[in-house]
């Protein structure tokens, strides 16, 4: 999903910059809000942070015979809900685009939008969604894990049709799909498997942190697993 | 005496849960490379959906108007710093899941001595 340094015209790079950064800039808001709030959720924001690079470091082979990455976001967009993660997704972000020449600081605001916003974002809201028809949240936290991840490659398939509409959107949106959304499907699903093992873990050591962050209730809580009192 | 081995016990039990899930994951993963044994990058297996992507957009004639300022010298130095990406995330993770798992075991050996007594 990393648009490439400079695979924007400047003017797209410019308007995804000004989309991205008050999403952003409320998020460092909104860190500080619950990390003052809640400092012991501090180690968990690291994990969500940390969650994405691991995940946005592998390269993973797709059925569709190419390379491409999870992205990681859904752990922390059900955690500390999308506008934190839009903070924590631009730090790895600068990190690729400065050390690795992966994704680029021109198309920073483009590439946080898709993985920073639109994926934490259906997957804050699908999680919401899920628990709310009264499913576990193991499962809401696979299909909220699995739809932000493949939804960030839909919205760079999106951003580059609107870019270069060659010959029109319609046509390059099926080919930039093809080249994205098809290969993520497969990855999509581990991503989300692996964001369930990480968070039935965390939920089974640390419950009453997110008991705290109104992630879940503490009825969810298994009997058998003691929390923290 | 009888009460530690119960203790011993019942920290012997492995959840399995997680083992399957990961080794599901694992299958996720060597499933393409299973299938398309053999076969390799020049014949356009395996390649990164965010480099073909731009290989198309080049394709329609646009040259991208700004480089990256600084790109790793080499495939190695490029693996290099995506582990170090990797093992950042990977340690933070440990760390915290670990002490939170350390603090669990202290507080239920707590609990277990004060029924004891």
């Amino acid at each position: 999903m990393h648009i490439a340094e400079g695979f924007l015209p400047w003017q797209w790079c410019l308007f995804w910059y000004i989309v991205a950064l008050p999403v952003i800039a409320y998020g460092v808001i909104q860190i500080k809000k619950v990390t003052d709030e809640h400092p012991e959720s501090k180690p968990l924001l690291a994990v969500s942070g940390a969650f994405i690079f691991i995940l946005s470091s592998l390269k993973l082979p797709s059925v569709t015979g190419s390379c491409s990455h999870p992205t990681g976001t859904g752990l922390g967009a059900v955690l500390f809900g999308p506008a934190a993660v839009s903070v924590l997704a631009a730090i790895v972000l600068v990190f690729q685009a400065l050390l690795l020449a992966h994704g680029g600081i021109t198309t920073l605001g483009a590439n946080d939008f898709s993985m920073g916003i639109v994926g934490p974002f259906a997957a804050w809201l699908i999680w919401k969604g899920v628990r709310k028809i009264g499913l576990s949240t193991s499962i809401a936290i696979f299909i909220a894990a699995v739809m932000g991840d493949w939804l960030t490659y839909v919205t760079t398939a999106v951003q580059l049709s609107l870019a270069f509409p060659i010959p029109t959107f319609e046509v390059a949106f099926l080919k930039f799909i093809a080249i994205y959304a098809y290969t993520q499907v497969p990855l999509a699903i581990a991503e989300g498997i692996l964001t369930v093992v990480v968070f039935e873990y965390i939920m089974k050591l640390r419950p009453d942190i997110l008991i705290k962050l109104k992630v879940i209730r503490p009825n969810d809580v298994p009997k058998s697993t003691e929390g923290a009192s | 005496m009888m009460y530690r081995s119960q203790l011993r016990g019942h920290h012997n039990i492995v959840n399995k849960r997680p083992i399957i899930l990961l080794a599901l994951v694992a299958v996720i993963v060597i499933f393409p490379l299973a299938i398309y044994n053999g076969k390799g990058e020049s014949q356009g297996y395996f390649g990164g959906s965010d480099d073909q992507g731009p290989a198309y957009i080049t394709s329609t004639g646009y040259t991208p108007w700004f480089q990256s300022l600084w790109e790793p010298p080499s495939p190695e130095i490029e693996s290099l710093l995506f582990a170090a990406q990797a093992a950042i995330g990977a340690i933070i993770i440990g760390y915290v899941l670990g002490y939170w798992q350390g603090q669990q075991a202290e507080r239920k050996k707590r609990k277990n001595d004060v029924e004891k007594k």
